[in-house]
């Protein structure tokens, strides 16, 4: 069932449109990824979902109320961590979890969420004097301390070096499998094949393409890519006939074929007809990323900030 | 849906404390760990008060027929009134805009008015503090006698503190950053403090200059100090020039703060 429903939700500062027209759901205990490019809109779509903003137009309903008129009860369900929040310099970690626990009816016992998100040892550091990896794991500790039944994470791993941003994916499959629904908001394609089971692609204030990392991968990405050495010599026609192949490349002894999804299987199958082995085979299959960039007709996502 | 998916990590199992008191301790805490501020704004003043006392025990150290001490304290009650009203609160809320903390705590079910209050709350007590501890080492230090008249002296204290705070958080709404609050704060201290007789006391200041005190927040409530010390009730031209910039100061805080 949804526990987040965007309907046609539409949001201008001025004469500048953020969202234009916005519609997807979230089901329950899913990780659904919105991603874009910077201004696309995906931040807007986030803050109209957790009551920070009013959108001028459609609806939006979070645990079934509206996040205008039930906000109080919205933000006990909800936690967020938001882009570039900072706390005081000289509150220790100990000291933000306890004081973000007390604005809850019923949160997380402090300690252990410390212990879960690795910063246990870290109780009586000052916020200032934590590394950005801790900074941002205390921020998601912040997120969860009311013990939400939806956490929302804008650009979760922004900043973190590649070890941490491993911790920290591995962190949200964790608090996923506790029962929380996750929306985390990114430009970073990797973290979104990785983590969510559901994406929205938002490109100018609209919903260019949603579905499954893989699915949409699979459908907007493009071709895969085989790159193989034969032991024997090929006649390129005998893979250029297959159905599934659309063009086939020699460069020097290495032969390149693109194809559908399935070309991997039929060109194996029928190199193995001939007695022919693929040496230092290879297969670039198409992702999110290059789904991203079919889909908004831009740059790389990833080599924008 | 069942109602009881909530996730599984523990739940603590303390009473839900009050999220005020505990904002308000908390920030209590952060400020007692600025120890350059405690210092300008506590000790100093009532190390000066102290100072000025020894100097002048000797007979003739008097202005306007007061010791020295007794002309001094309202004035310093004023110092650590800008101290924290117009130098510390309005970088410290600015800066917390700036950094996005108030927008953290917008997510959260208390939201950042509260986090204004306990400001607030925090530097209107250490003012009060700051306070006792002059008129204390006057009392004790130097045998100056407590207000004489204590109603006259409170009405003129509340009606201070309030157009100082309310300065202040007009100061954190307009300075977009924590540095600007401070340094539009620092700017204000000089020209607050000249009239309220830091440099040339009152009782020495040209009749000119004297009358453009009195319609300063600070001349006015060092004048309606002084004279709830001398016993009688102080002036009402001073309580309404206090009061009008407590009005108006409030109400223009209240109009242009910004929460992001």
């Amino acid at each position: 069932m949804a526990v987040i429903d965007v309907e046609h939700v539409h949001k201008q500062y001025g004469e500048k449109v953020a969202v234009d027209d916005v519609s997807f759901t979230v089901e329950e205990g899913e990780i659904f990824g919105v991603l874009g490019r910077n201004g696309a809109g995906k931040t807007t779509t986030v803050e109209c979902i957790v009551g920070l903003r009013r959108p001028d137009g459609g609806l939006v309903r979070v645990l079934g109320m509206d996040p205008q008129r039930d906000g109080h009860e919205l933000r006990q369900q909800v936690g967020v961590q938001l882009q570039e929040s900072d706390l005081p310099d000289k509150l220790t970690v100990a000291e933000a979890i306890d004081l973000y626990a007390s604005f809850y009816r019923t949160p997380a016992d402090g300690r252990a969420l410390l212990e879960l998100l690795g910063l246990a040892d870290k109780r009586s550091t000052r916020y200032k004097n934590l590394s950005g990896g801790q900074k941002q794991r205390l921020s998601i500790a912040l997120a969860l301390i009311g013990r939400p039944r939806i956490a929302v994470l804008d650009e979760l791993t922004t900043g973190l070096d590649p070890a941490a941003r491993r911790d920290t994916w591995a962190l949200i499959e964790d608090i996923r499998r506790q029962g929380v629904t996750i929306v985390l908001v990114s430009h970073f394609m990797e973290e979104a094949e990785r983590l969510c089971d559901r994406v929205a692609v938002i490109e100018a204030g609209r919903v260019a393409a949603i579905g499954s990392p893989a699915g949409l991968a699979g459908r907007l990405g493009g071709e895969q890519r085989i790159h193989f050495r034969p032991s024997g010599p090929l006649d390129g026609r005998l893979l250029a006939d297959l159905p599934e192949v659309t063009s086939v490349t020699r460069t020097g002894d290495t032969v390149a074929v693109t194809g559908t999804a399935d070309a991997l299987m039929a060109v194996t199958s029928a190199l193995t007809s001939r007695g022919i082995t693929a040496h230092e085979l290879r297969v670039e299959q198409p992702s999110l990323e290059d789904a991203f960039v079919a889909v908004t007709g831009g740059a790389r996502p990833s080599t924008l900030n | 849906m069942p109602v009881d998916t909530a996730p599984v990590y523990a739940a603590a199992h303390t009473q839900p404390r009050p999220a005020l008191a505990k904002l308000t301790l908390t920030e209590a805490r952060l400020l007692i760990r600025e120890p350059l501020a405690l210092f300008w704004g506590l000790a100093f003043p009532m190390a000066l008060l102290a100072v000025m006392g020894i100097a002048s025990s000797g007979p003739g150290a008097r202005l306007g027929g007061l010791p020295l001490v007794a002309v001094y304290e309202p004035i310093l009650i004023a110092f650590v009134t800008v101290a924290f009203s117009i130098q510390g609160l309005p970088a410290v809320v600015a800066g917390y805009r700036e950094r996005r903390i108030l927008r953290r705590l917008a997510t959260t079910p208390v939201g950042p008015v509260r986090m204004v209050a306990a400001q607030l709350a925090v530097n209107l007590a250490i003012v009060l503090v700051a306070t006792a501890g002059i008129l204390g080492v006057g009392r004790l230090g130097f045998g100056v006698p407590l207000p004489g008249q204590p109603a006259g002296f409170l009405v003129t204290y509340v009606l201070a503190a309030a157009a100082m705070l309310g300065l202040g958080m007009l100061i954190a709404a307009v300075a977009p950053t924590g540095r600007t609050a401070g340094v539009i704060g620092t700017m204000l201290f000089f020209p607050l403090m000249f009239f309220a007789g830091l440099w040339i006391p009152r009782a020495t200041m040209p009749a000119g200059l004297l009358h453009i005190s009195n319609f300063t927040p600070l001349g006015a409530a060092v004048q309606a100090m002084q004279d709830s010390m001398r016993g009688s009730w102080p002036h009402p031209s001073a309580l309404a020039v206090l009061a009008g910039y407590a009005l108006v100061f409030t109400v223009a805080a209240v109009r242009f703060f910004r929460w992001d």
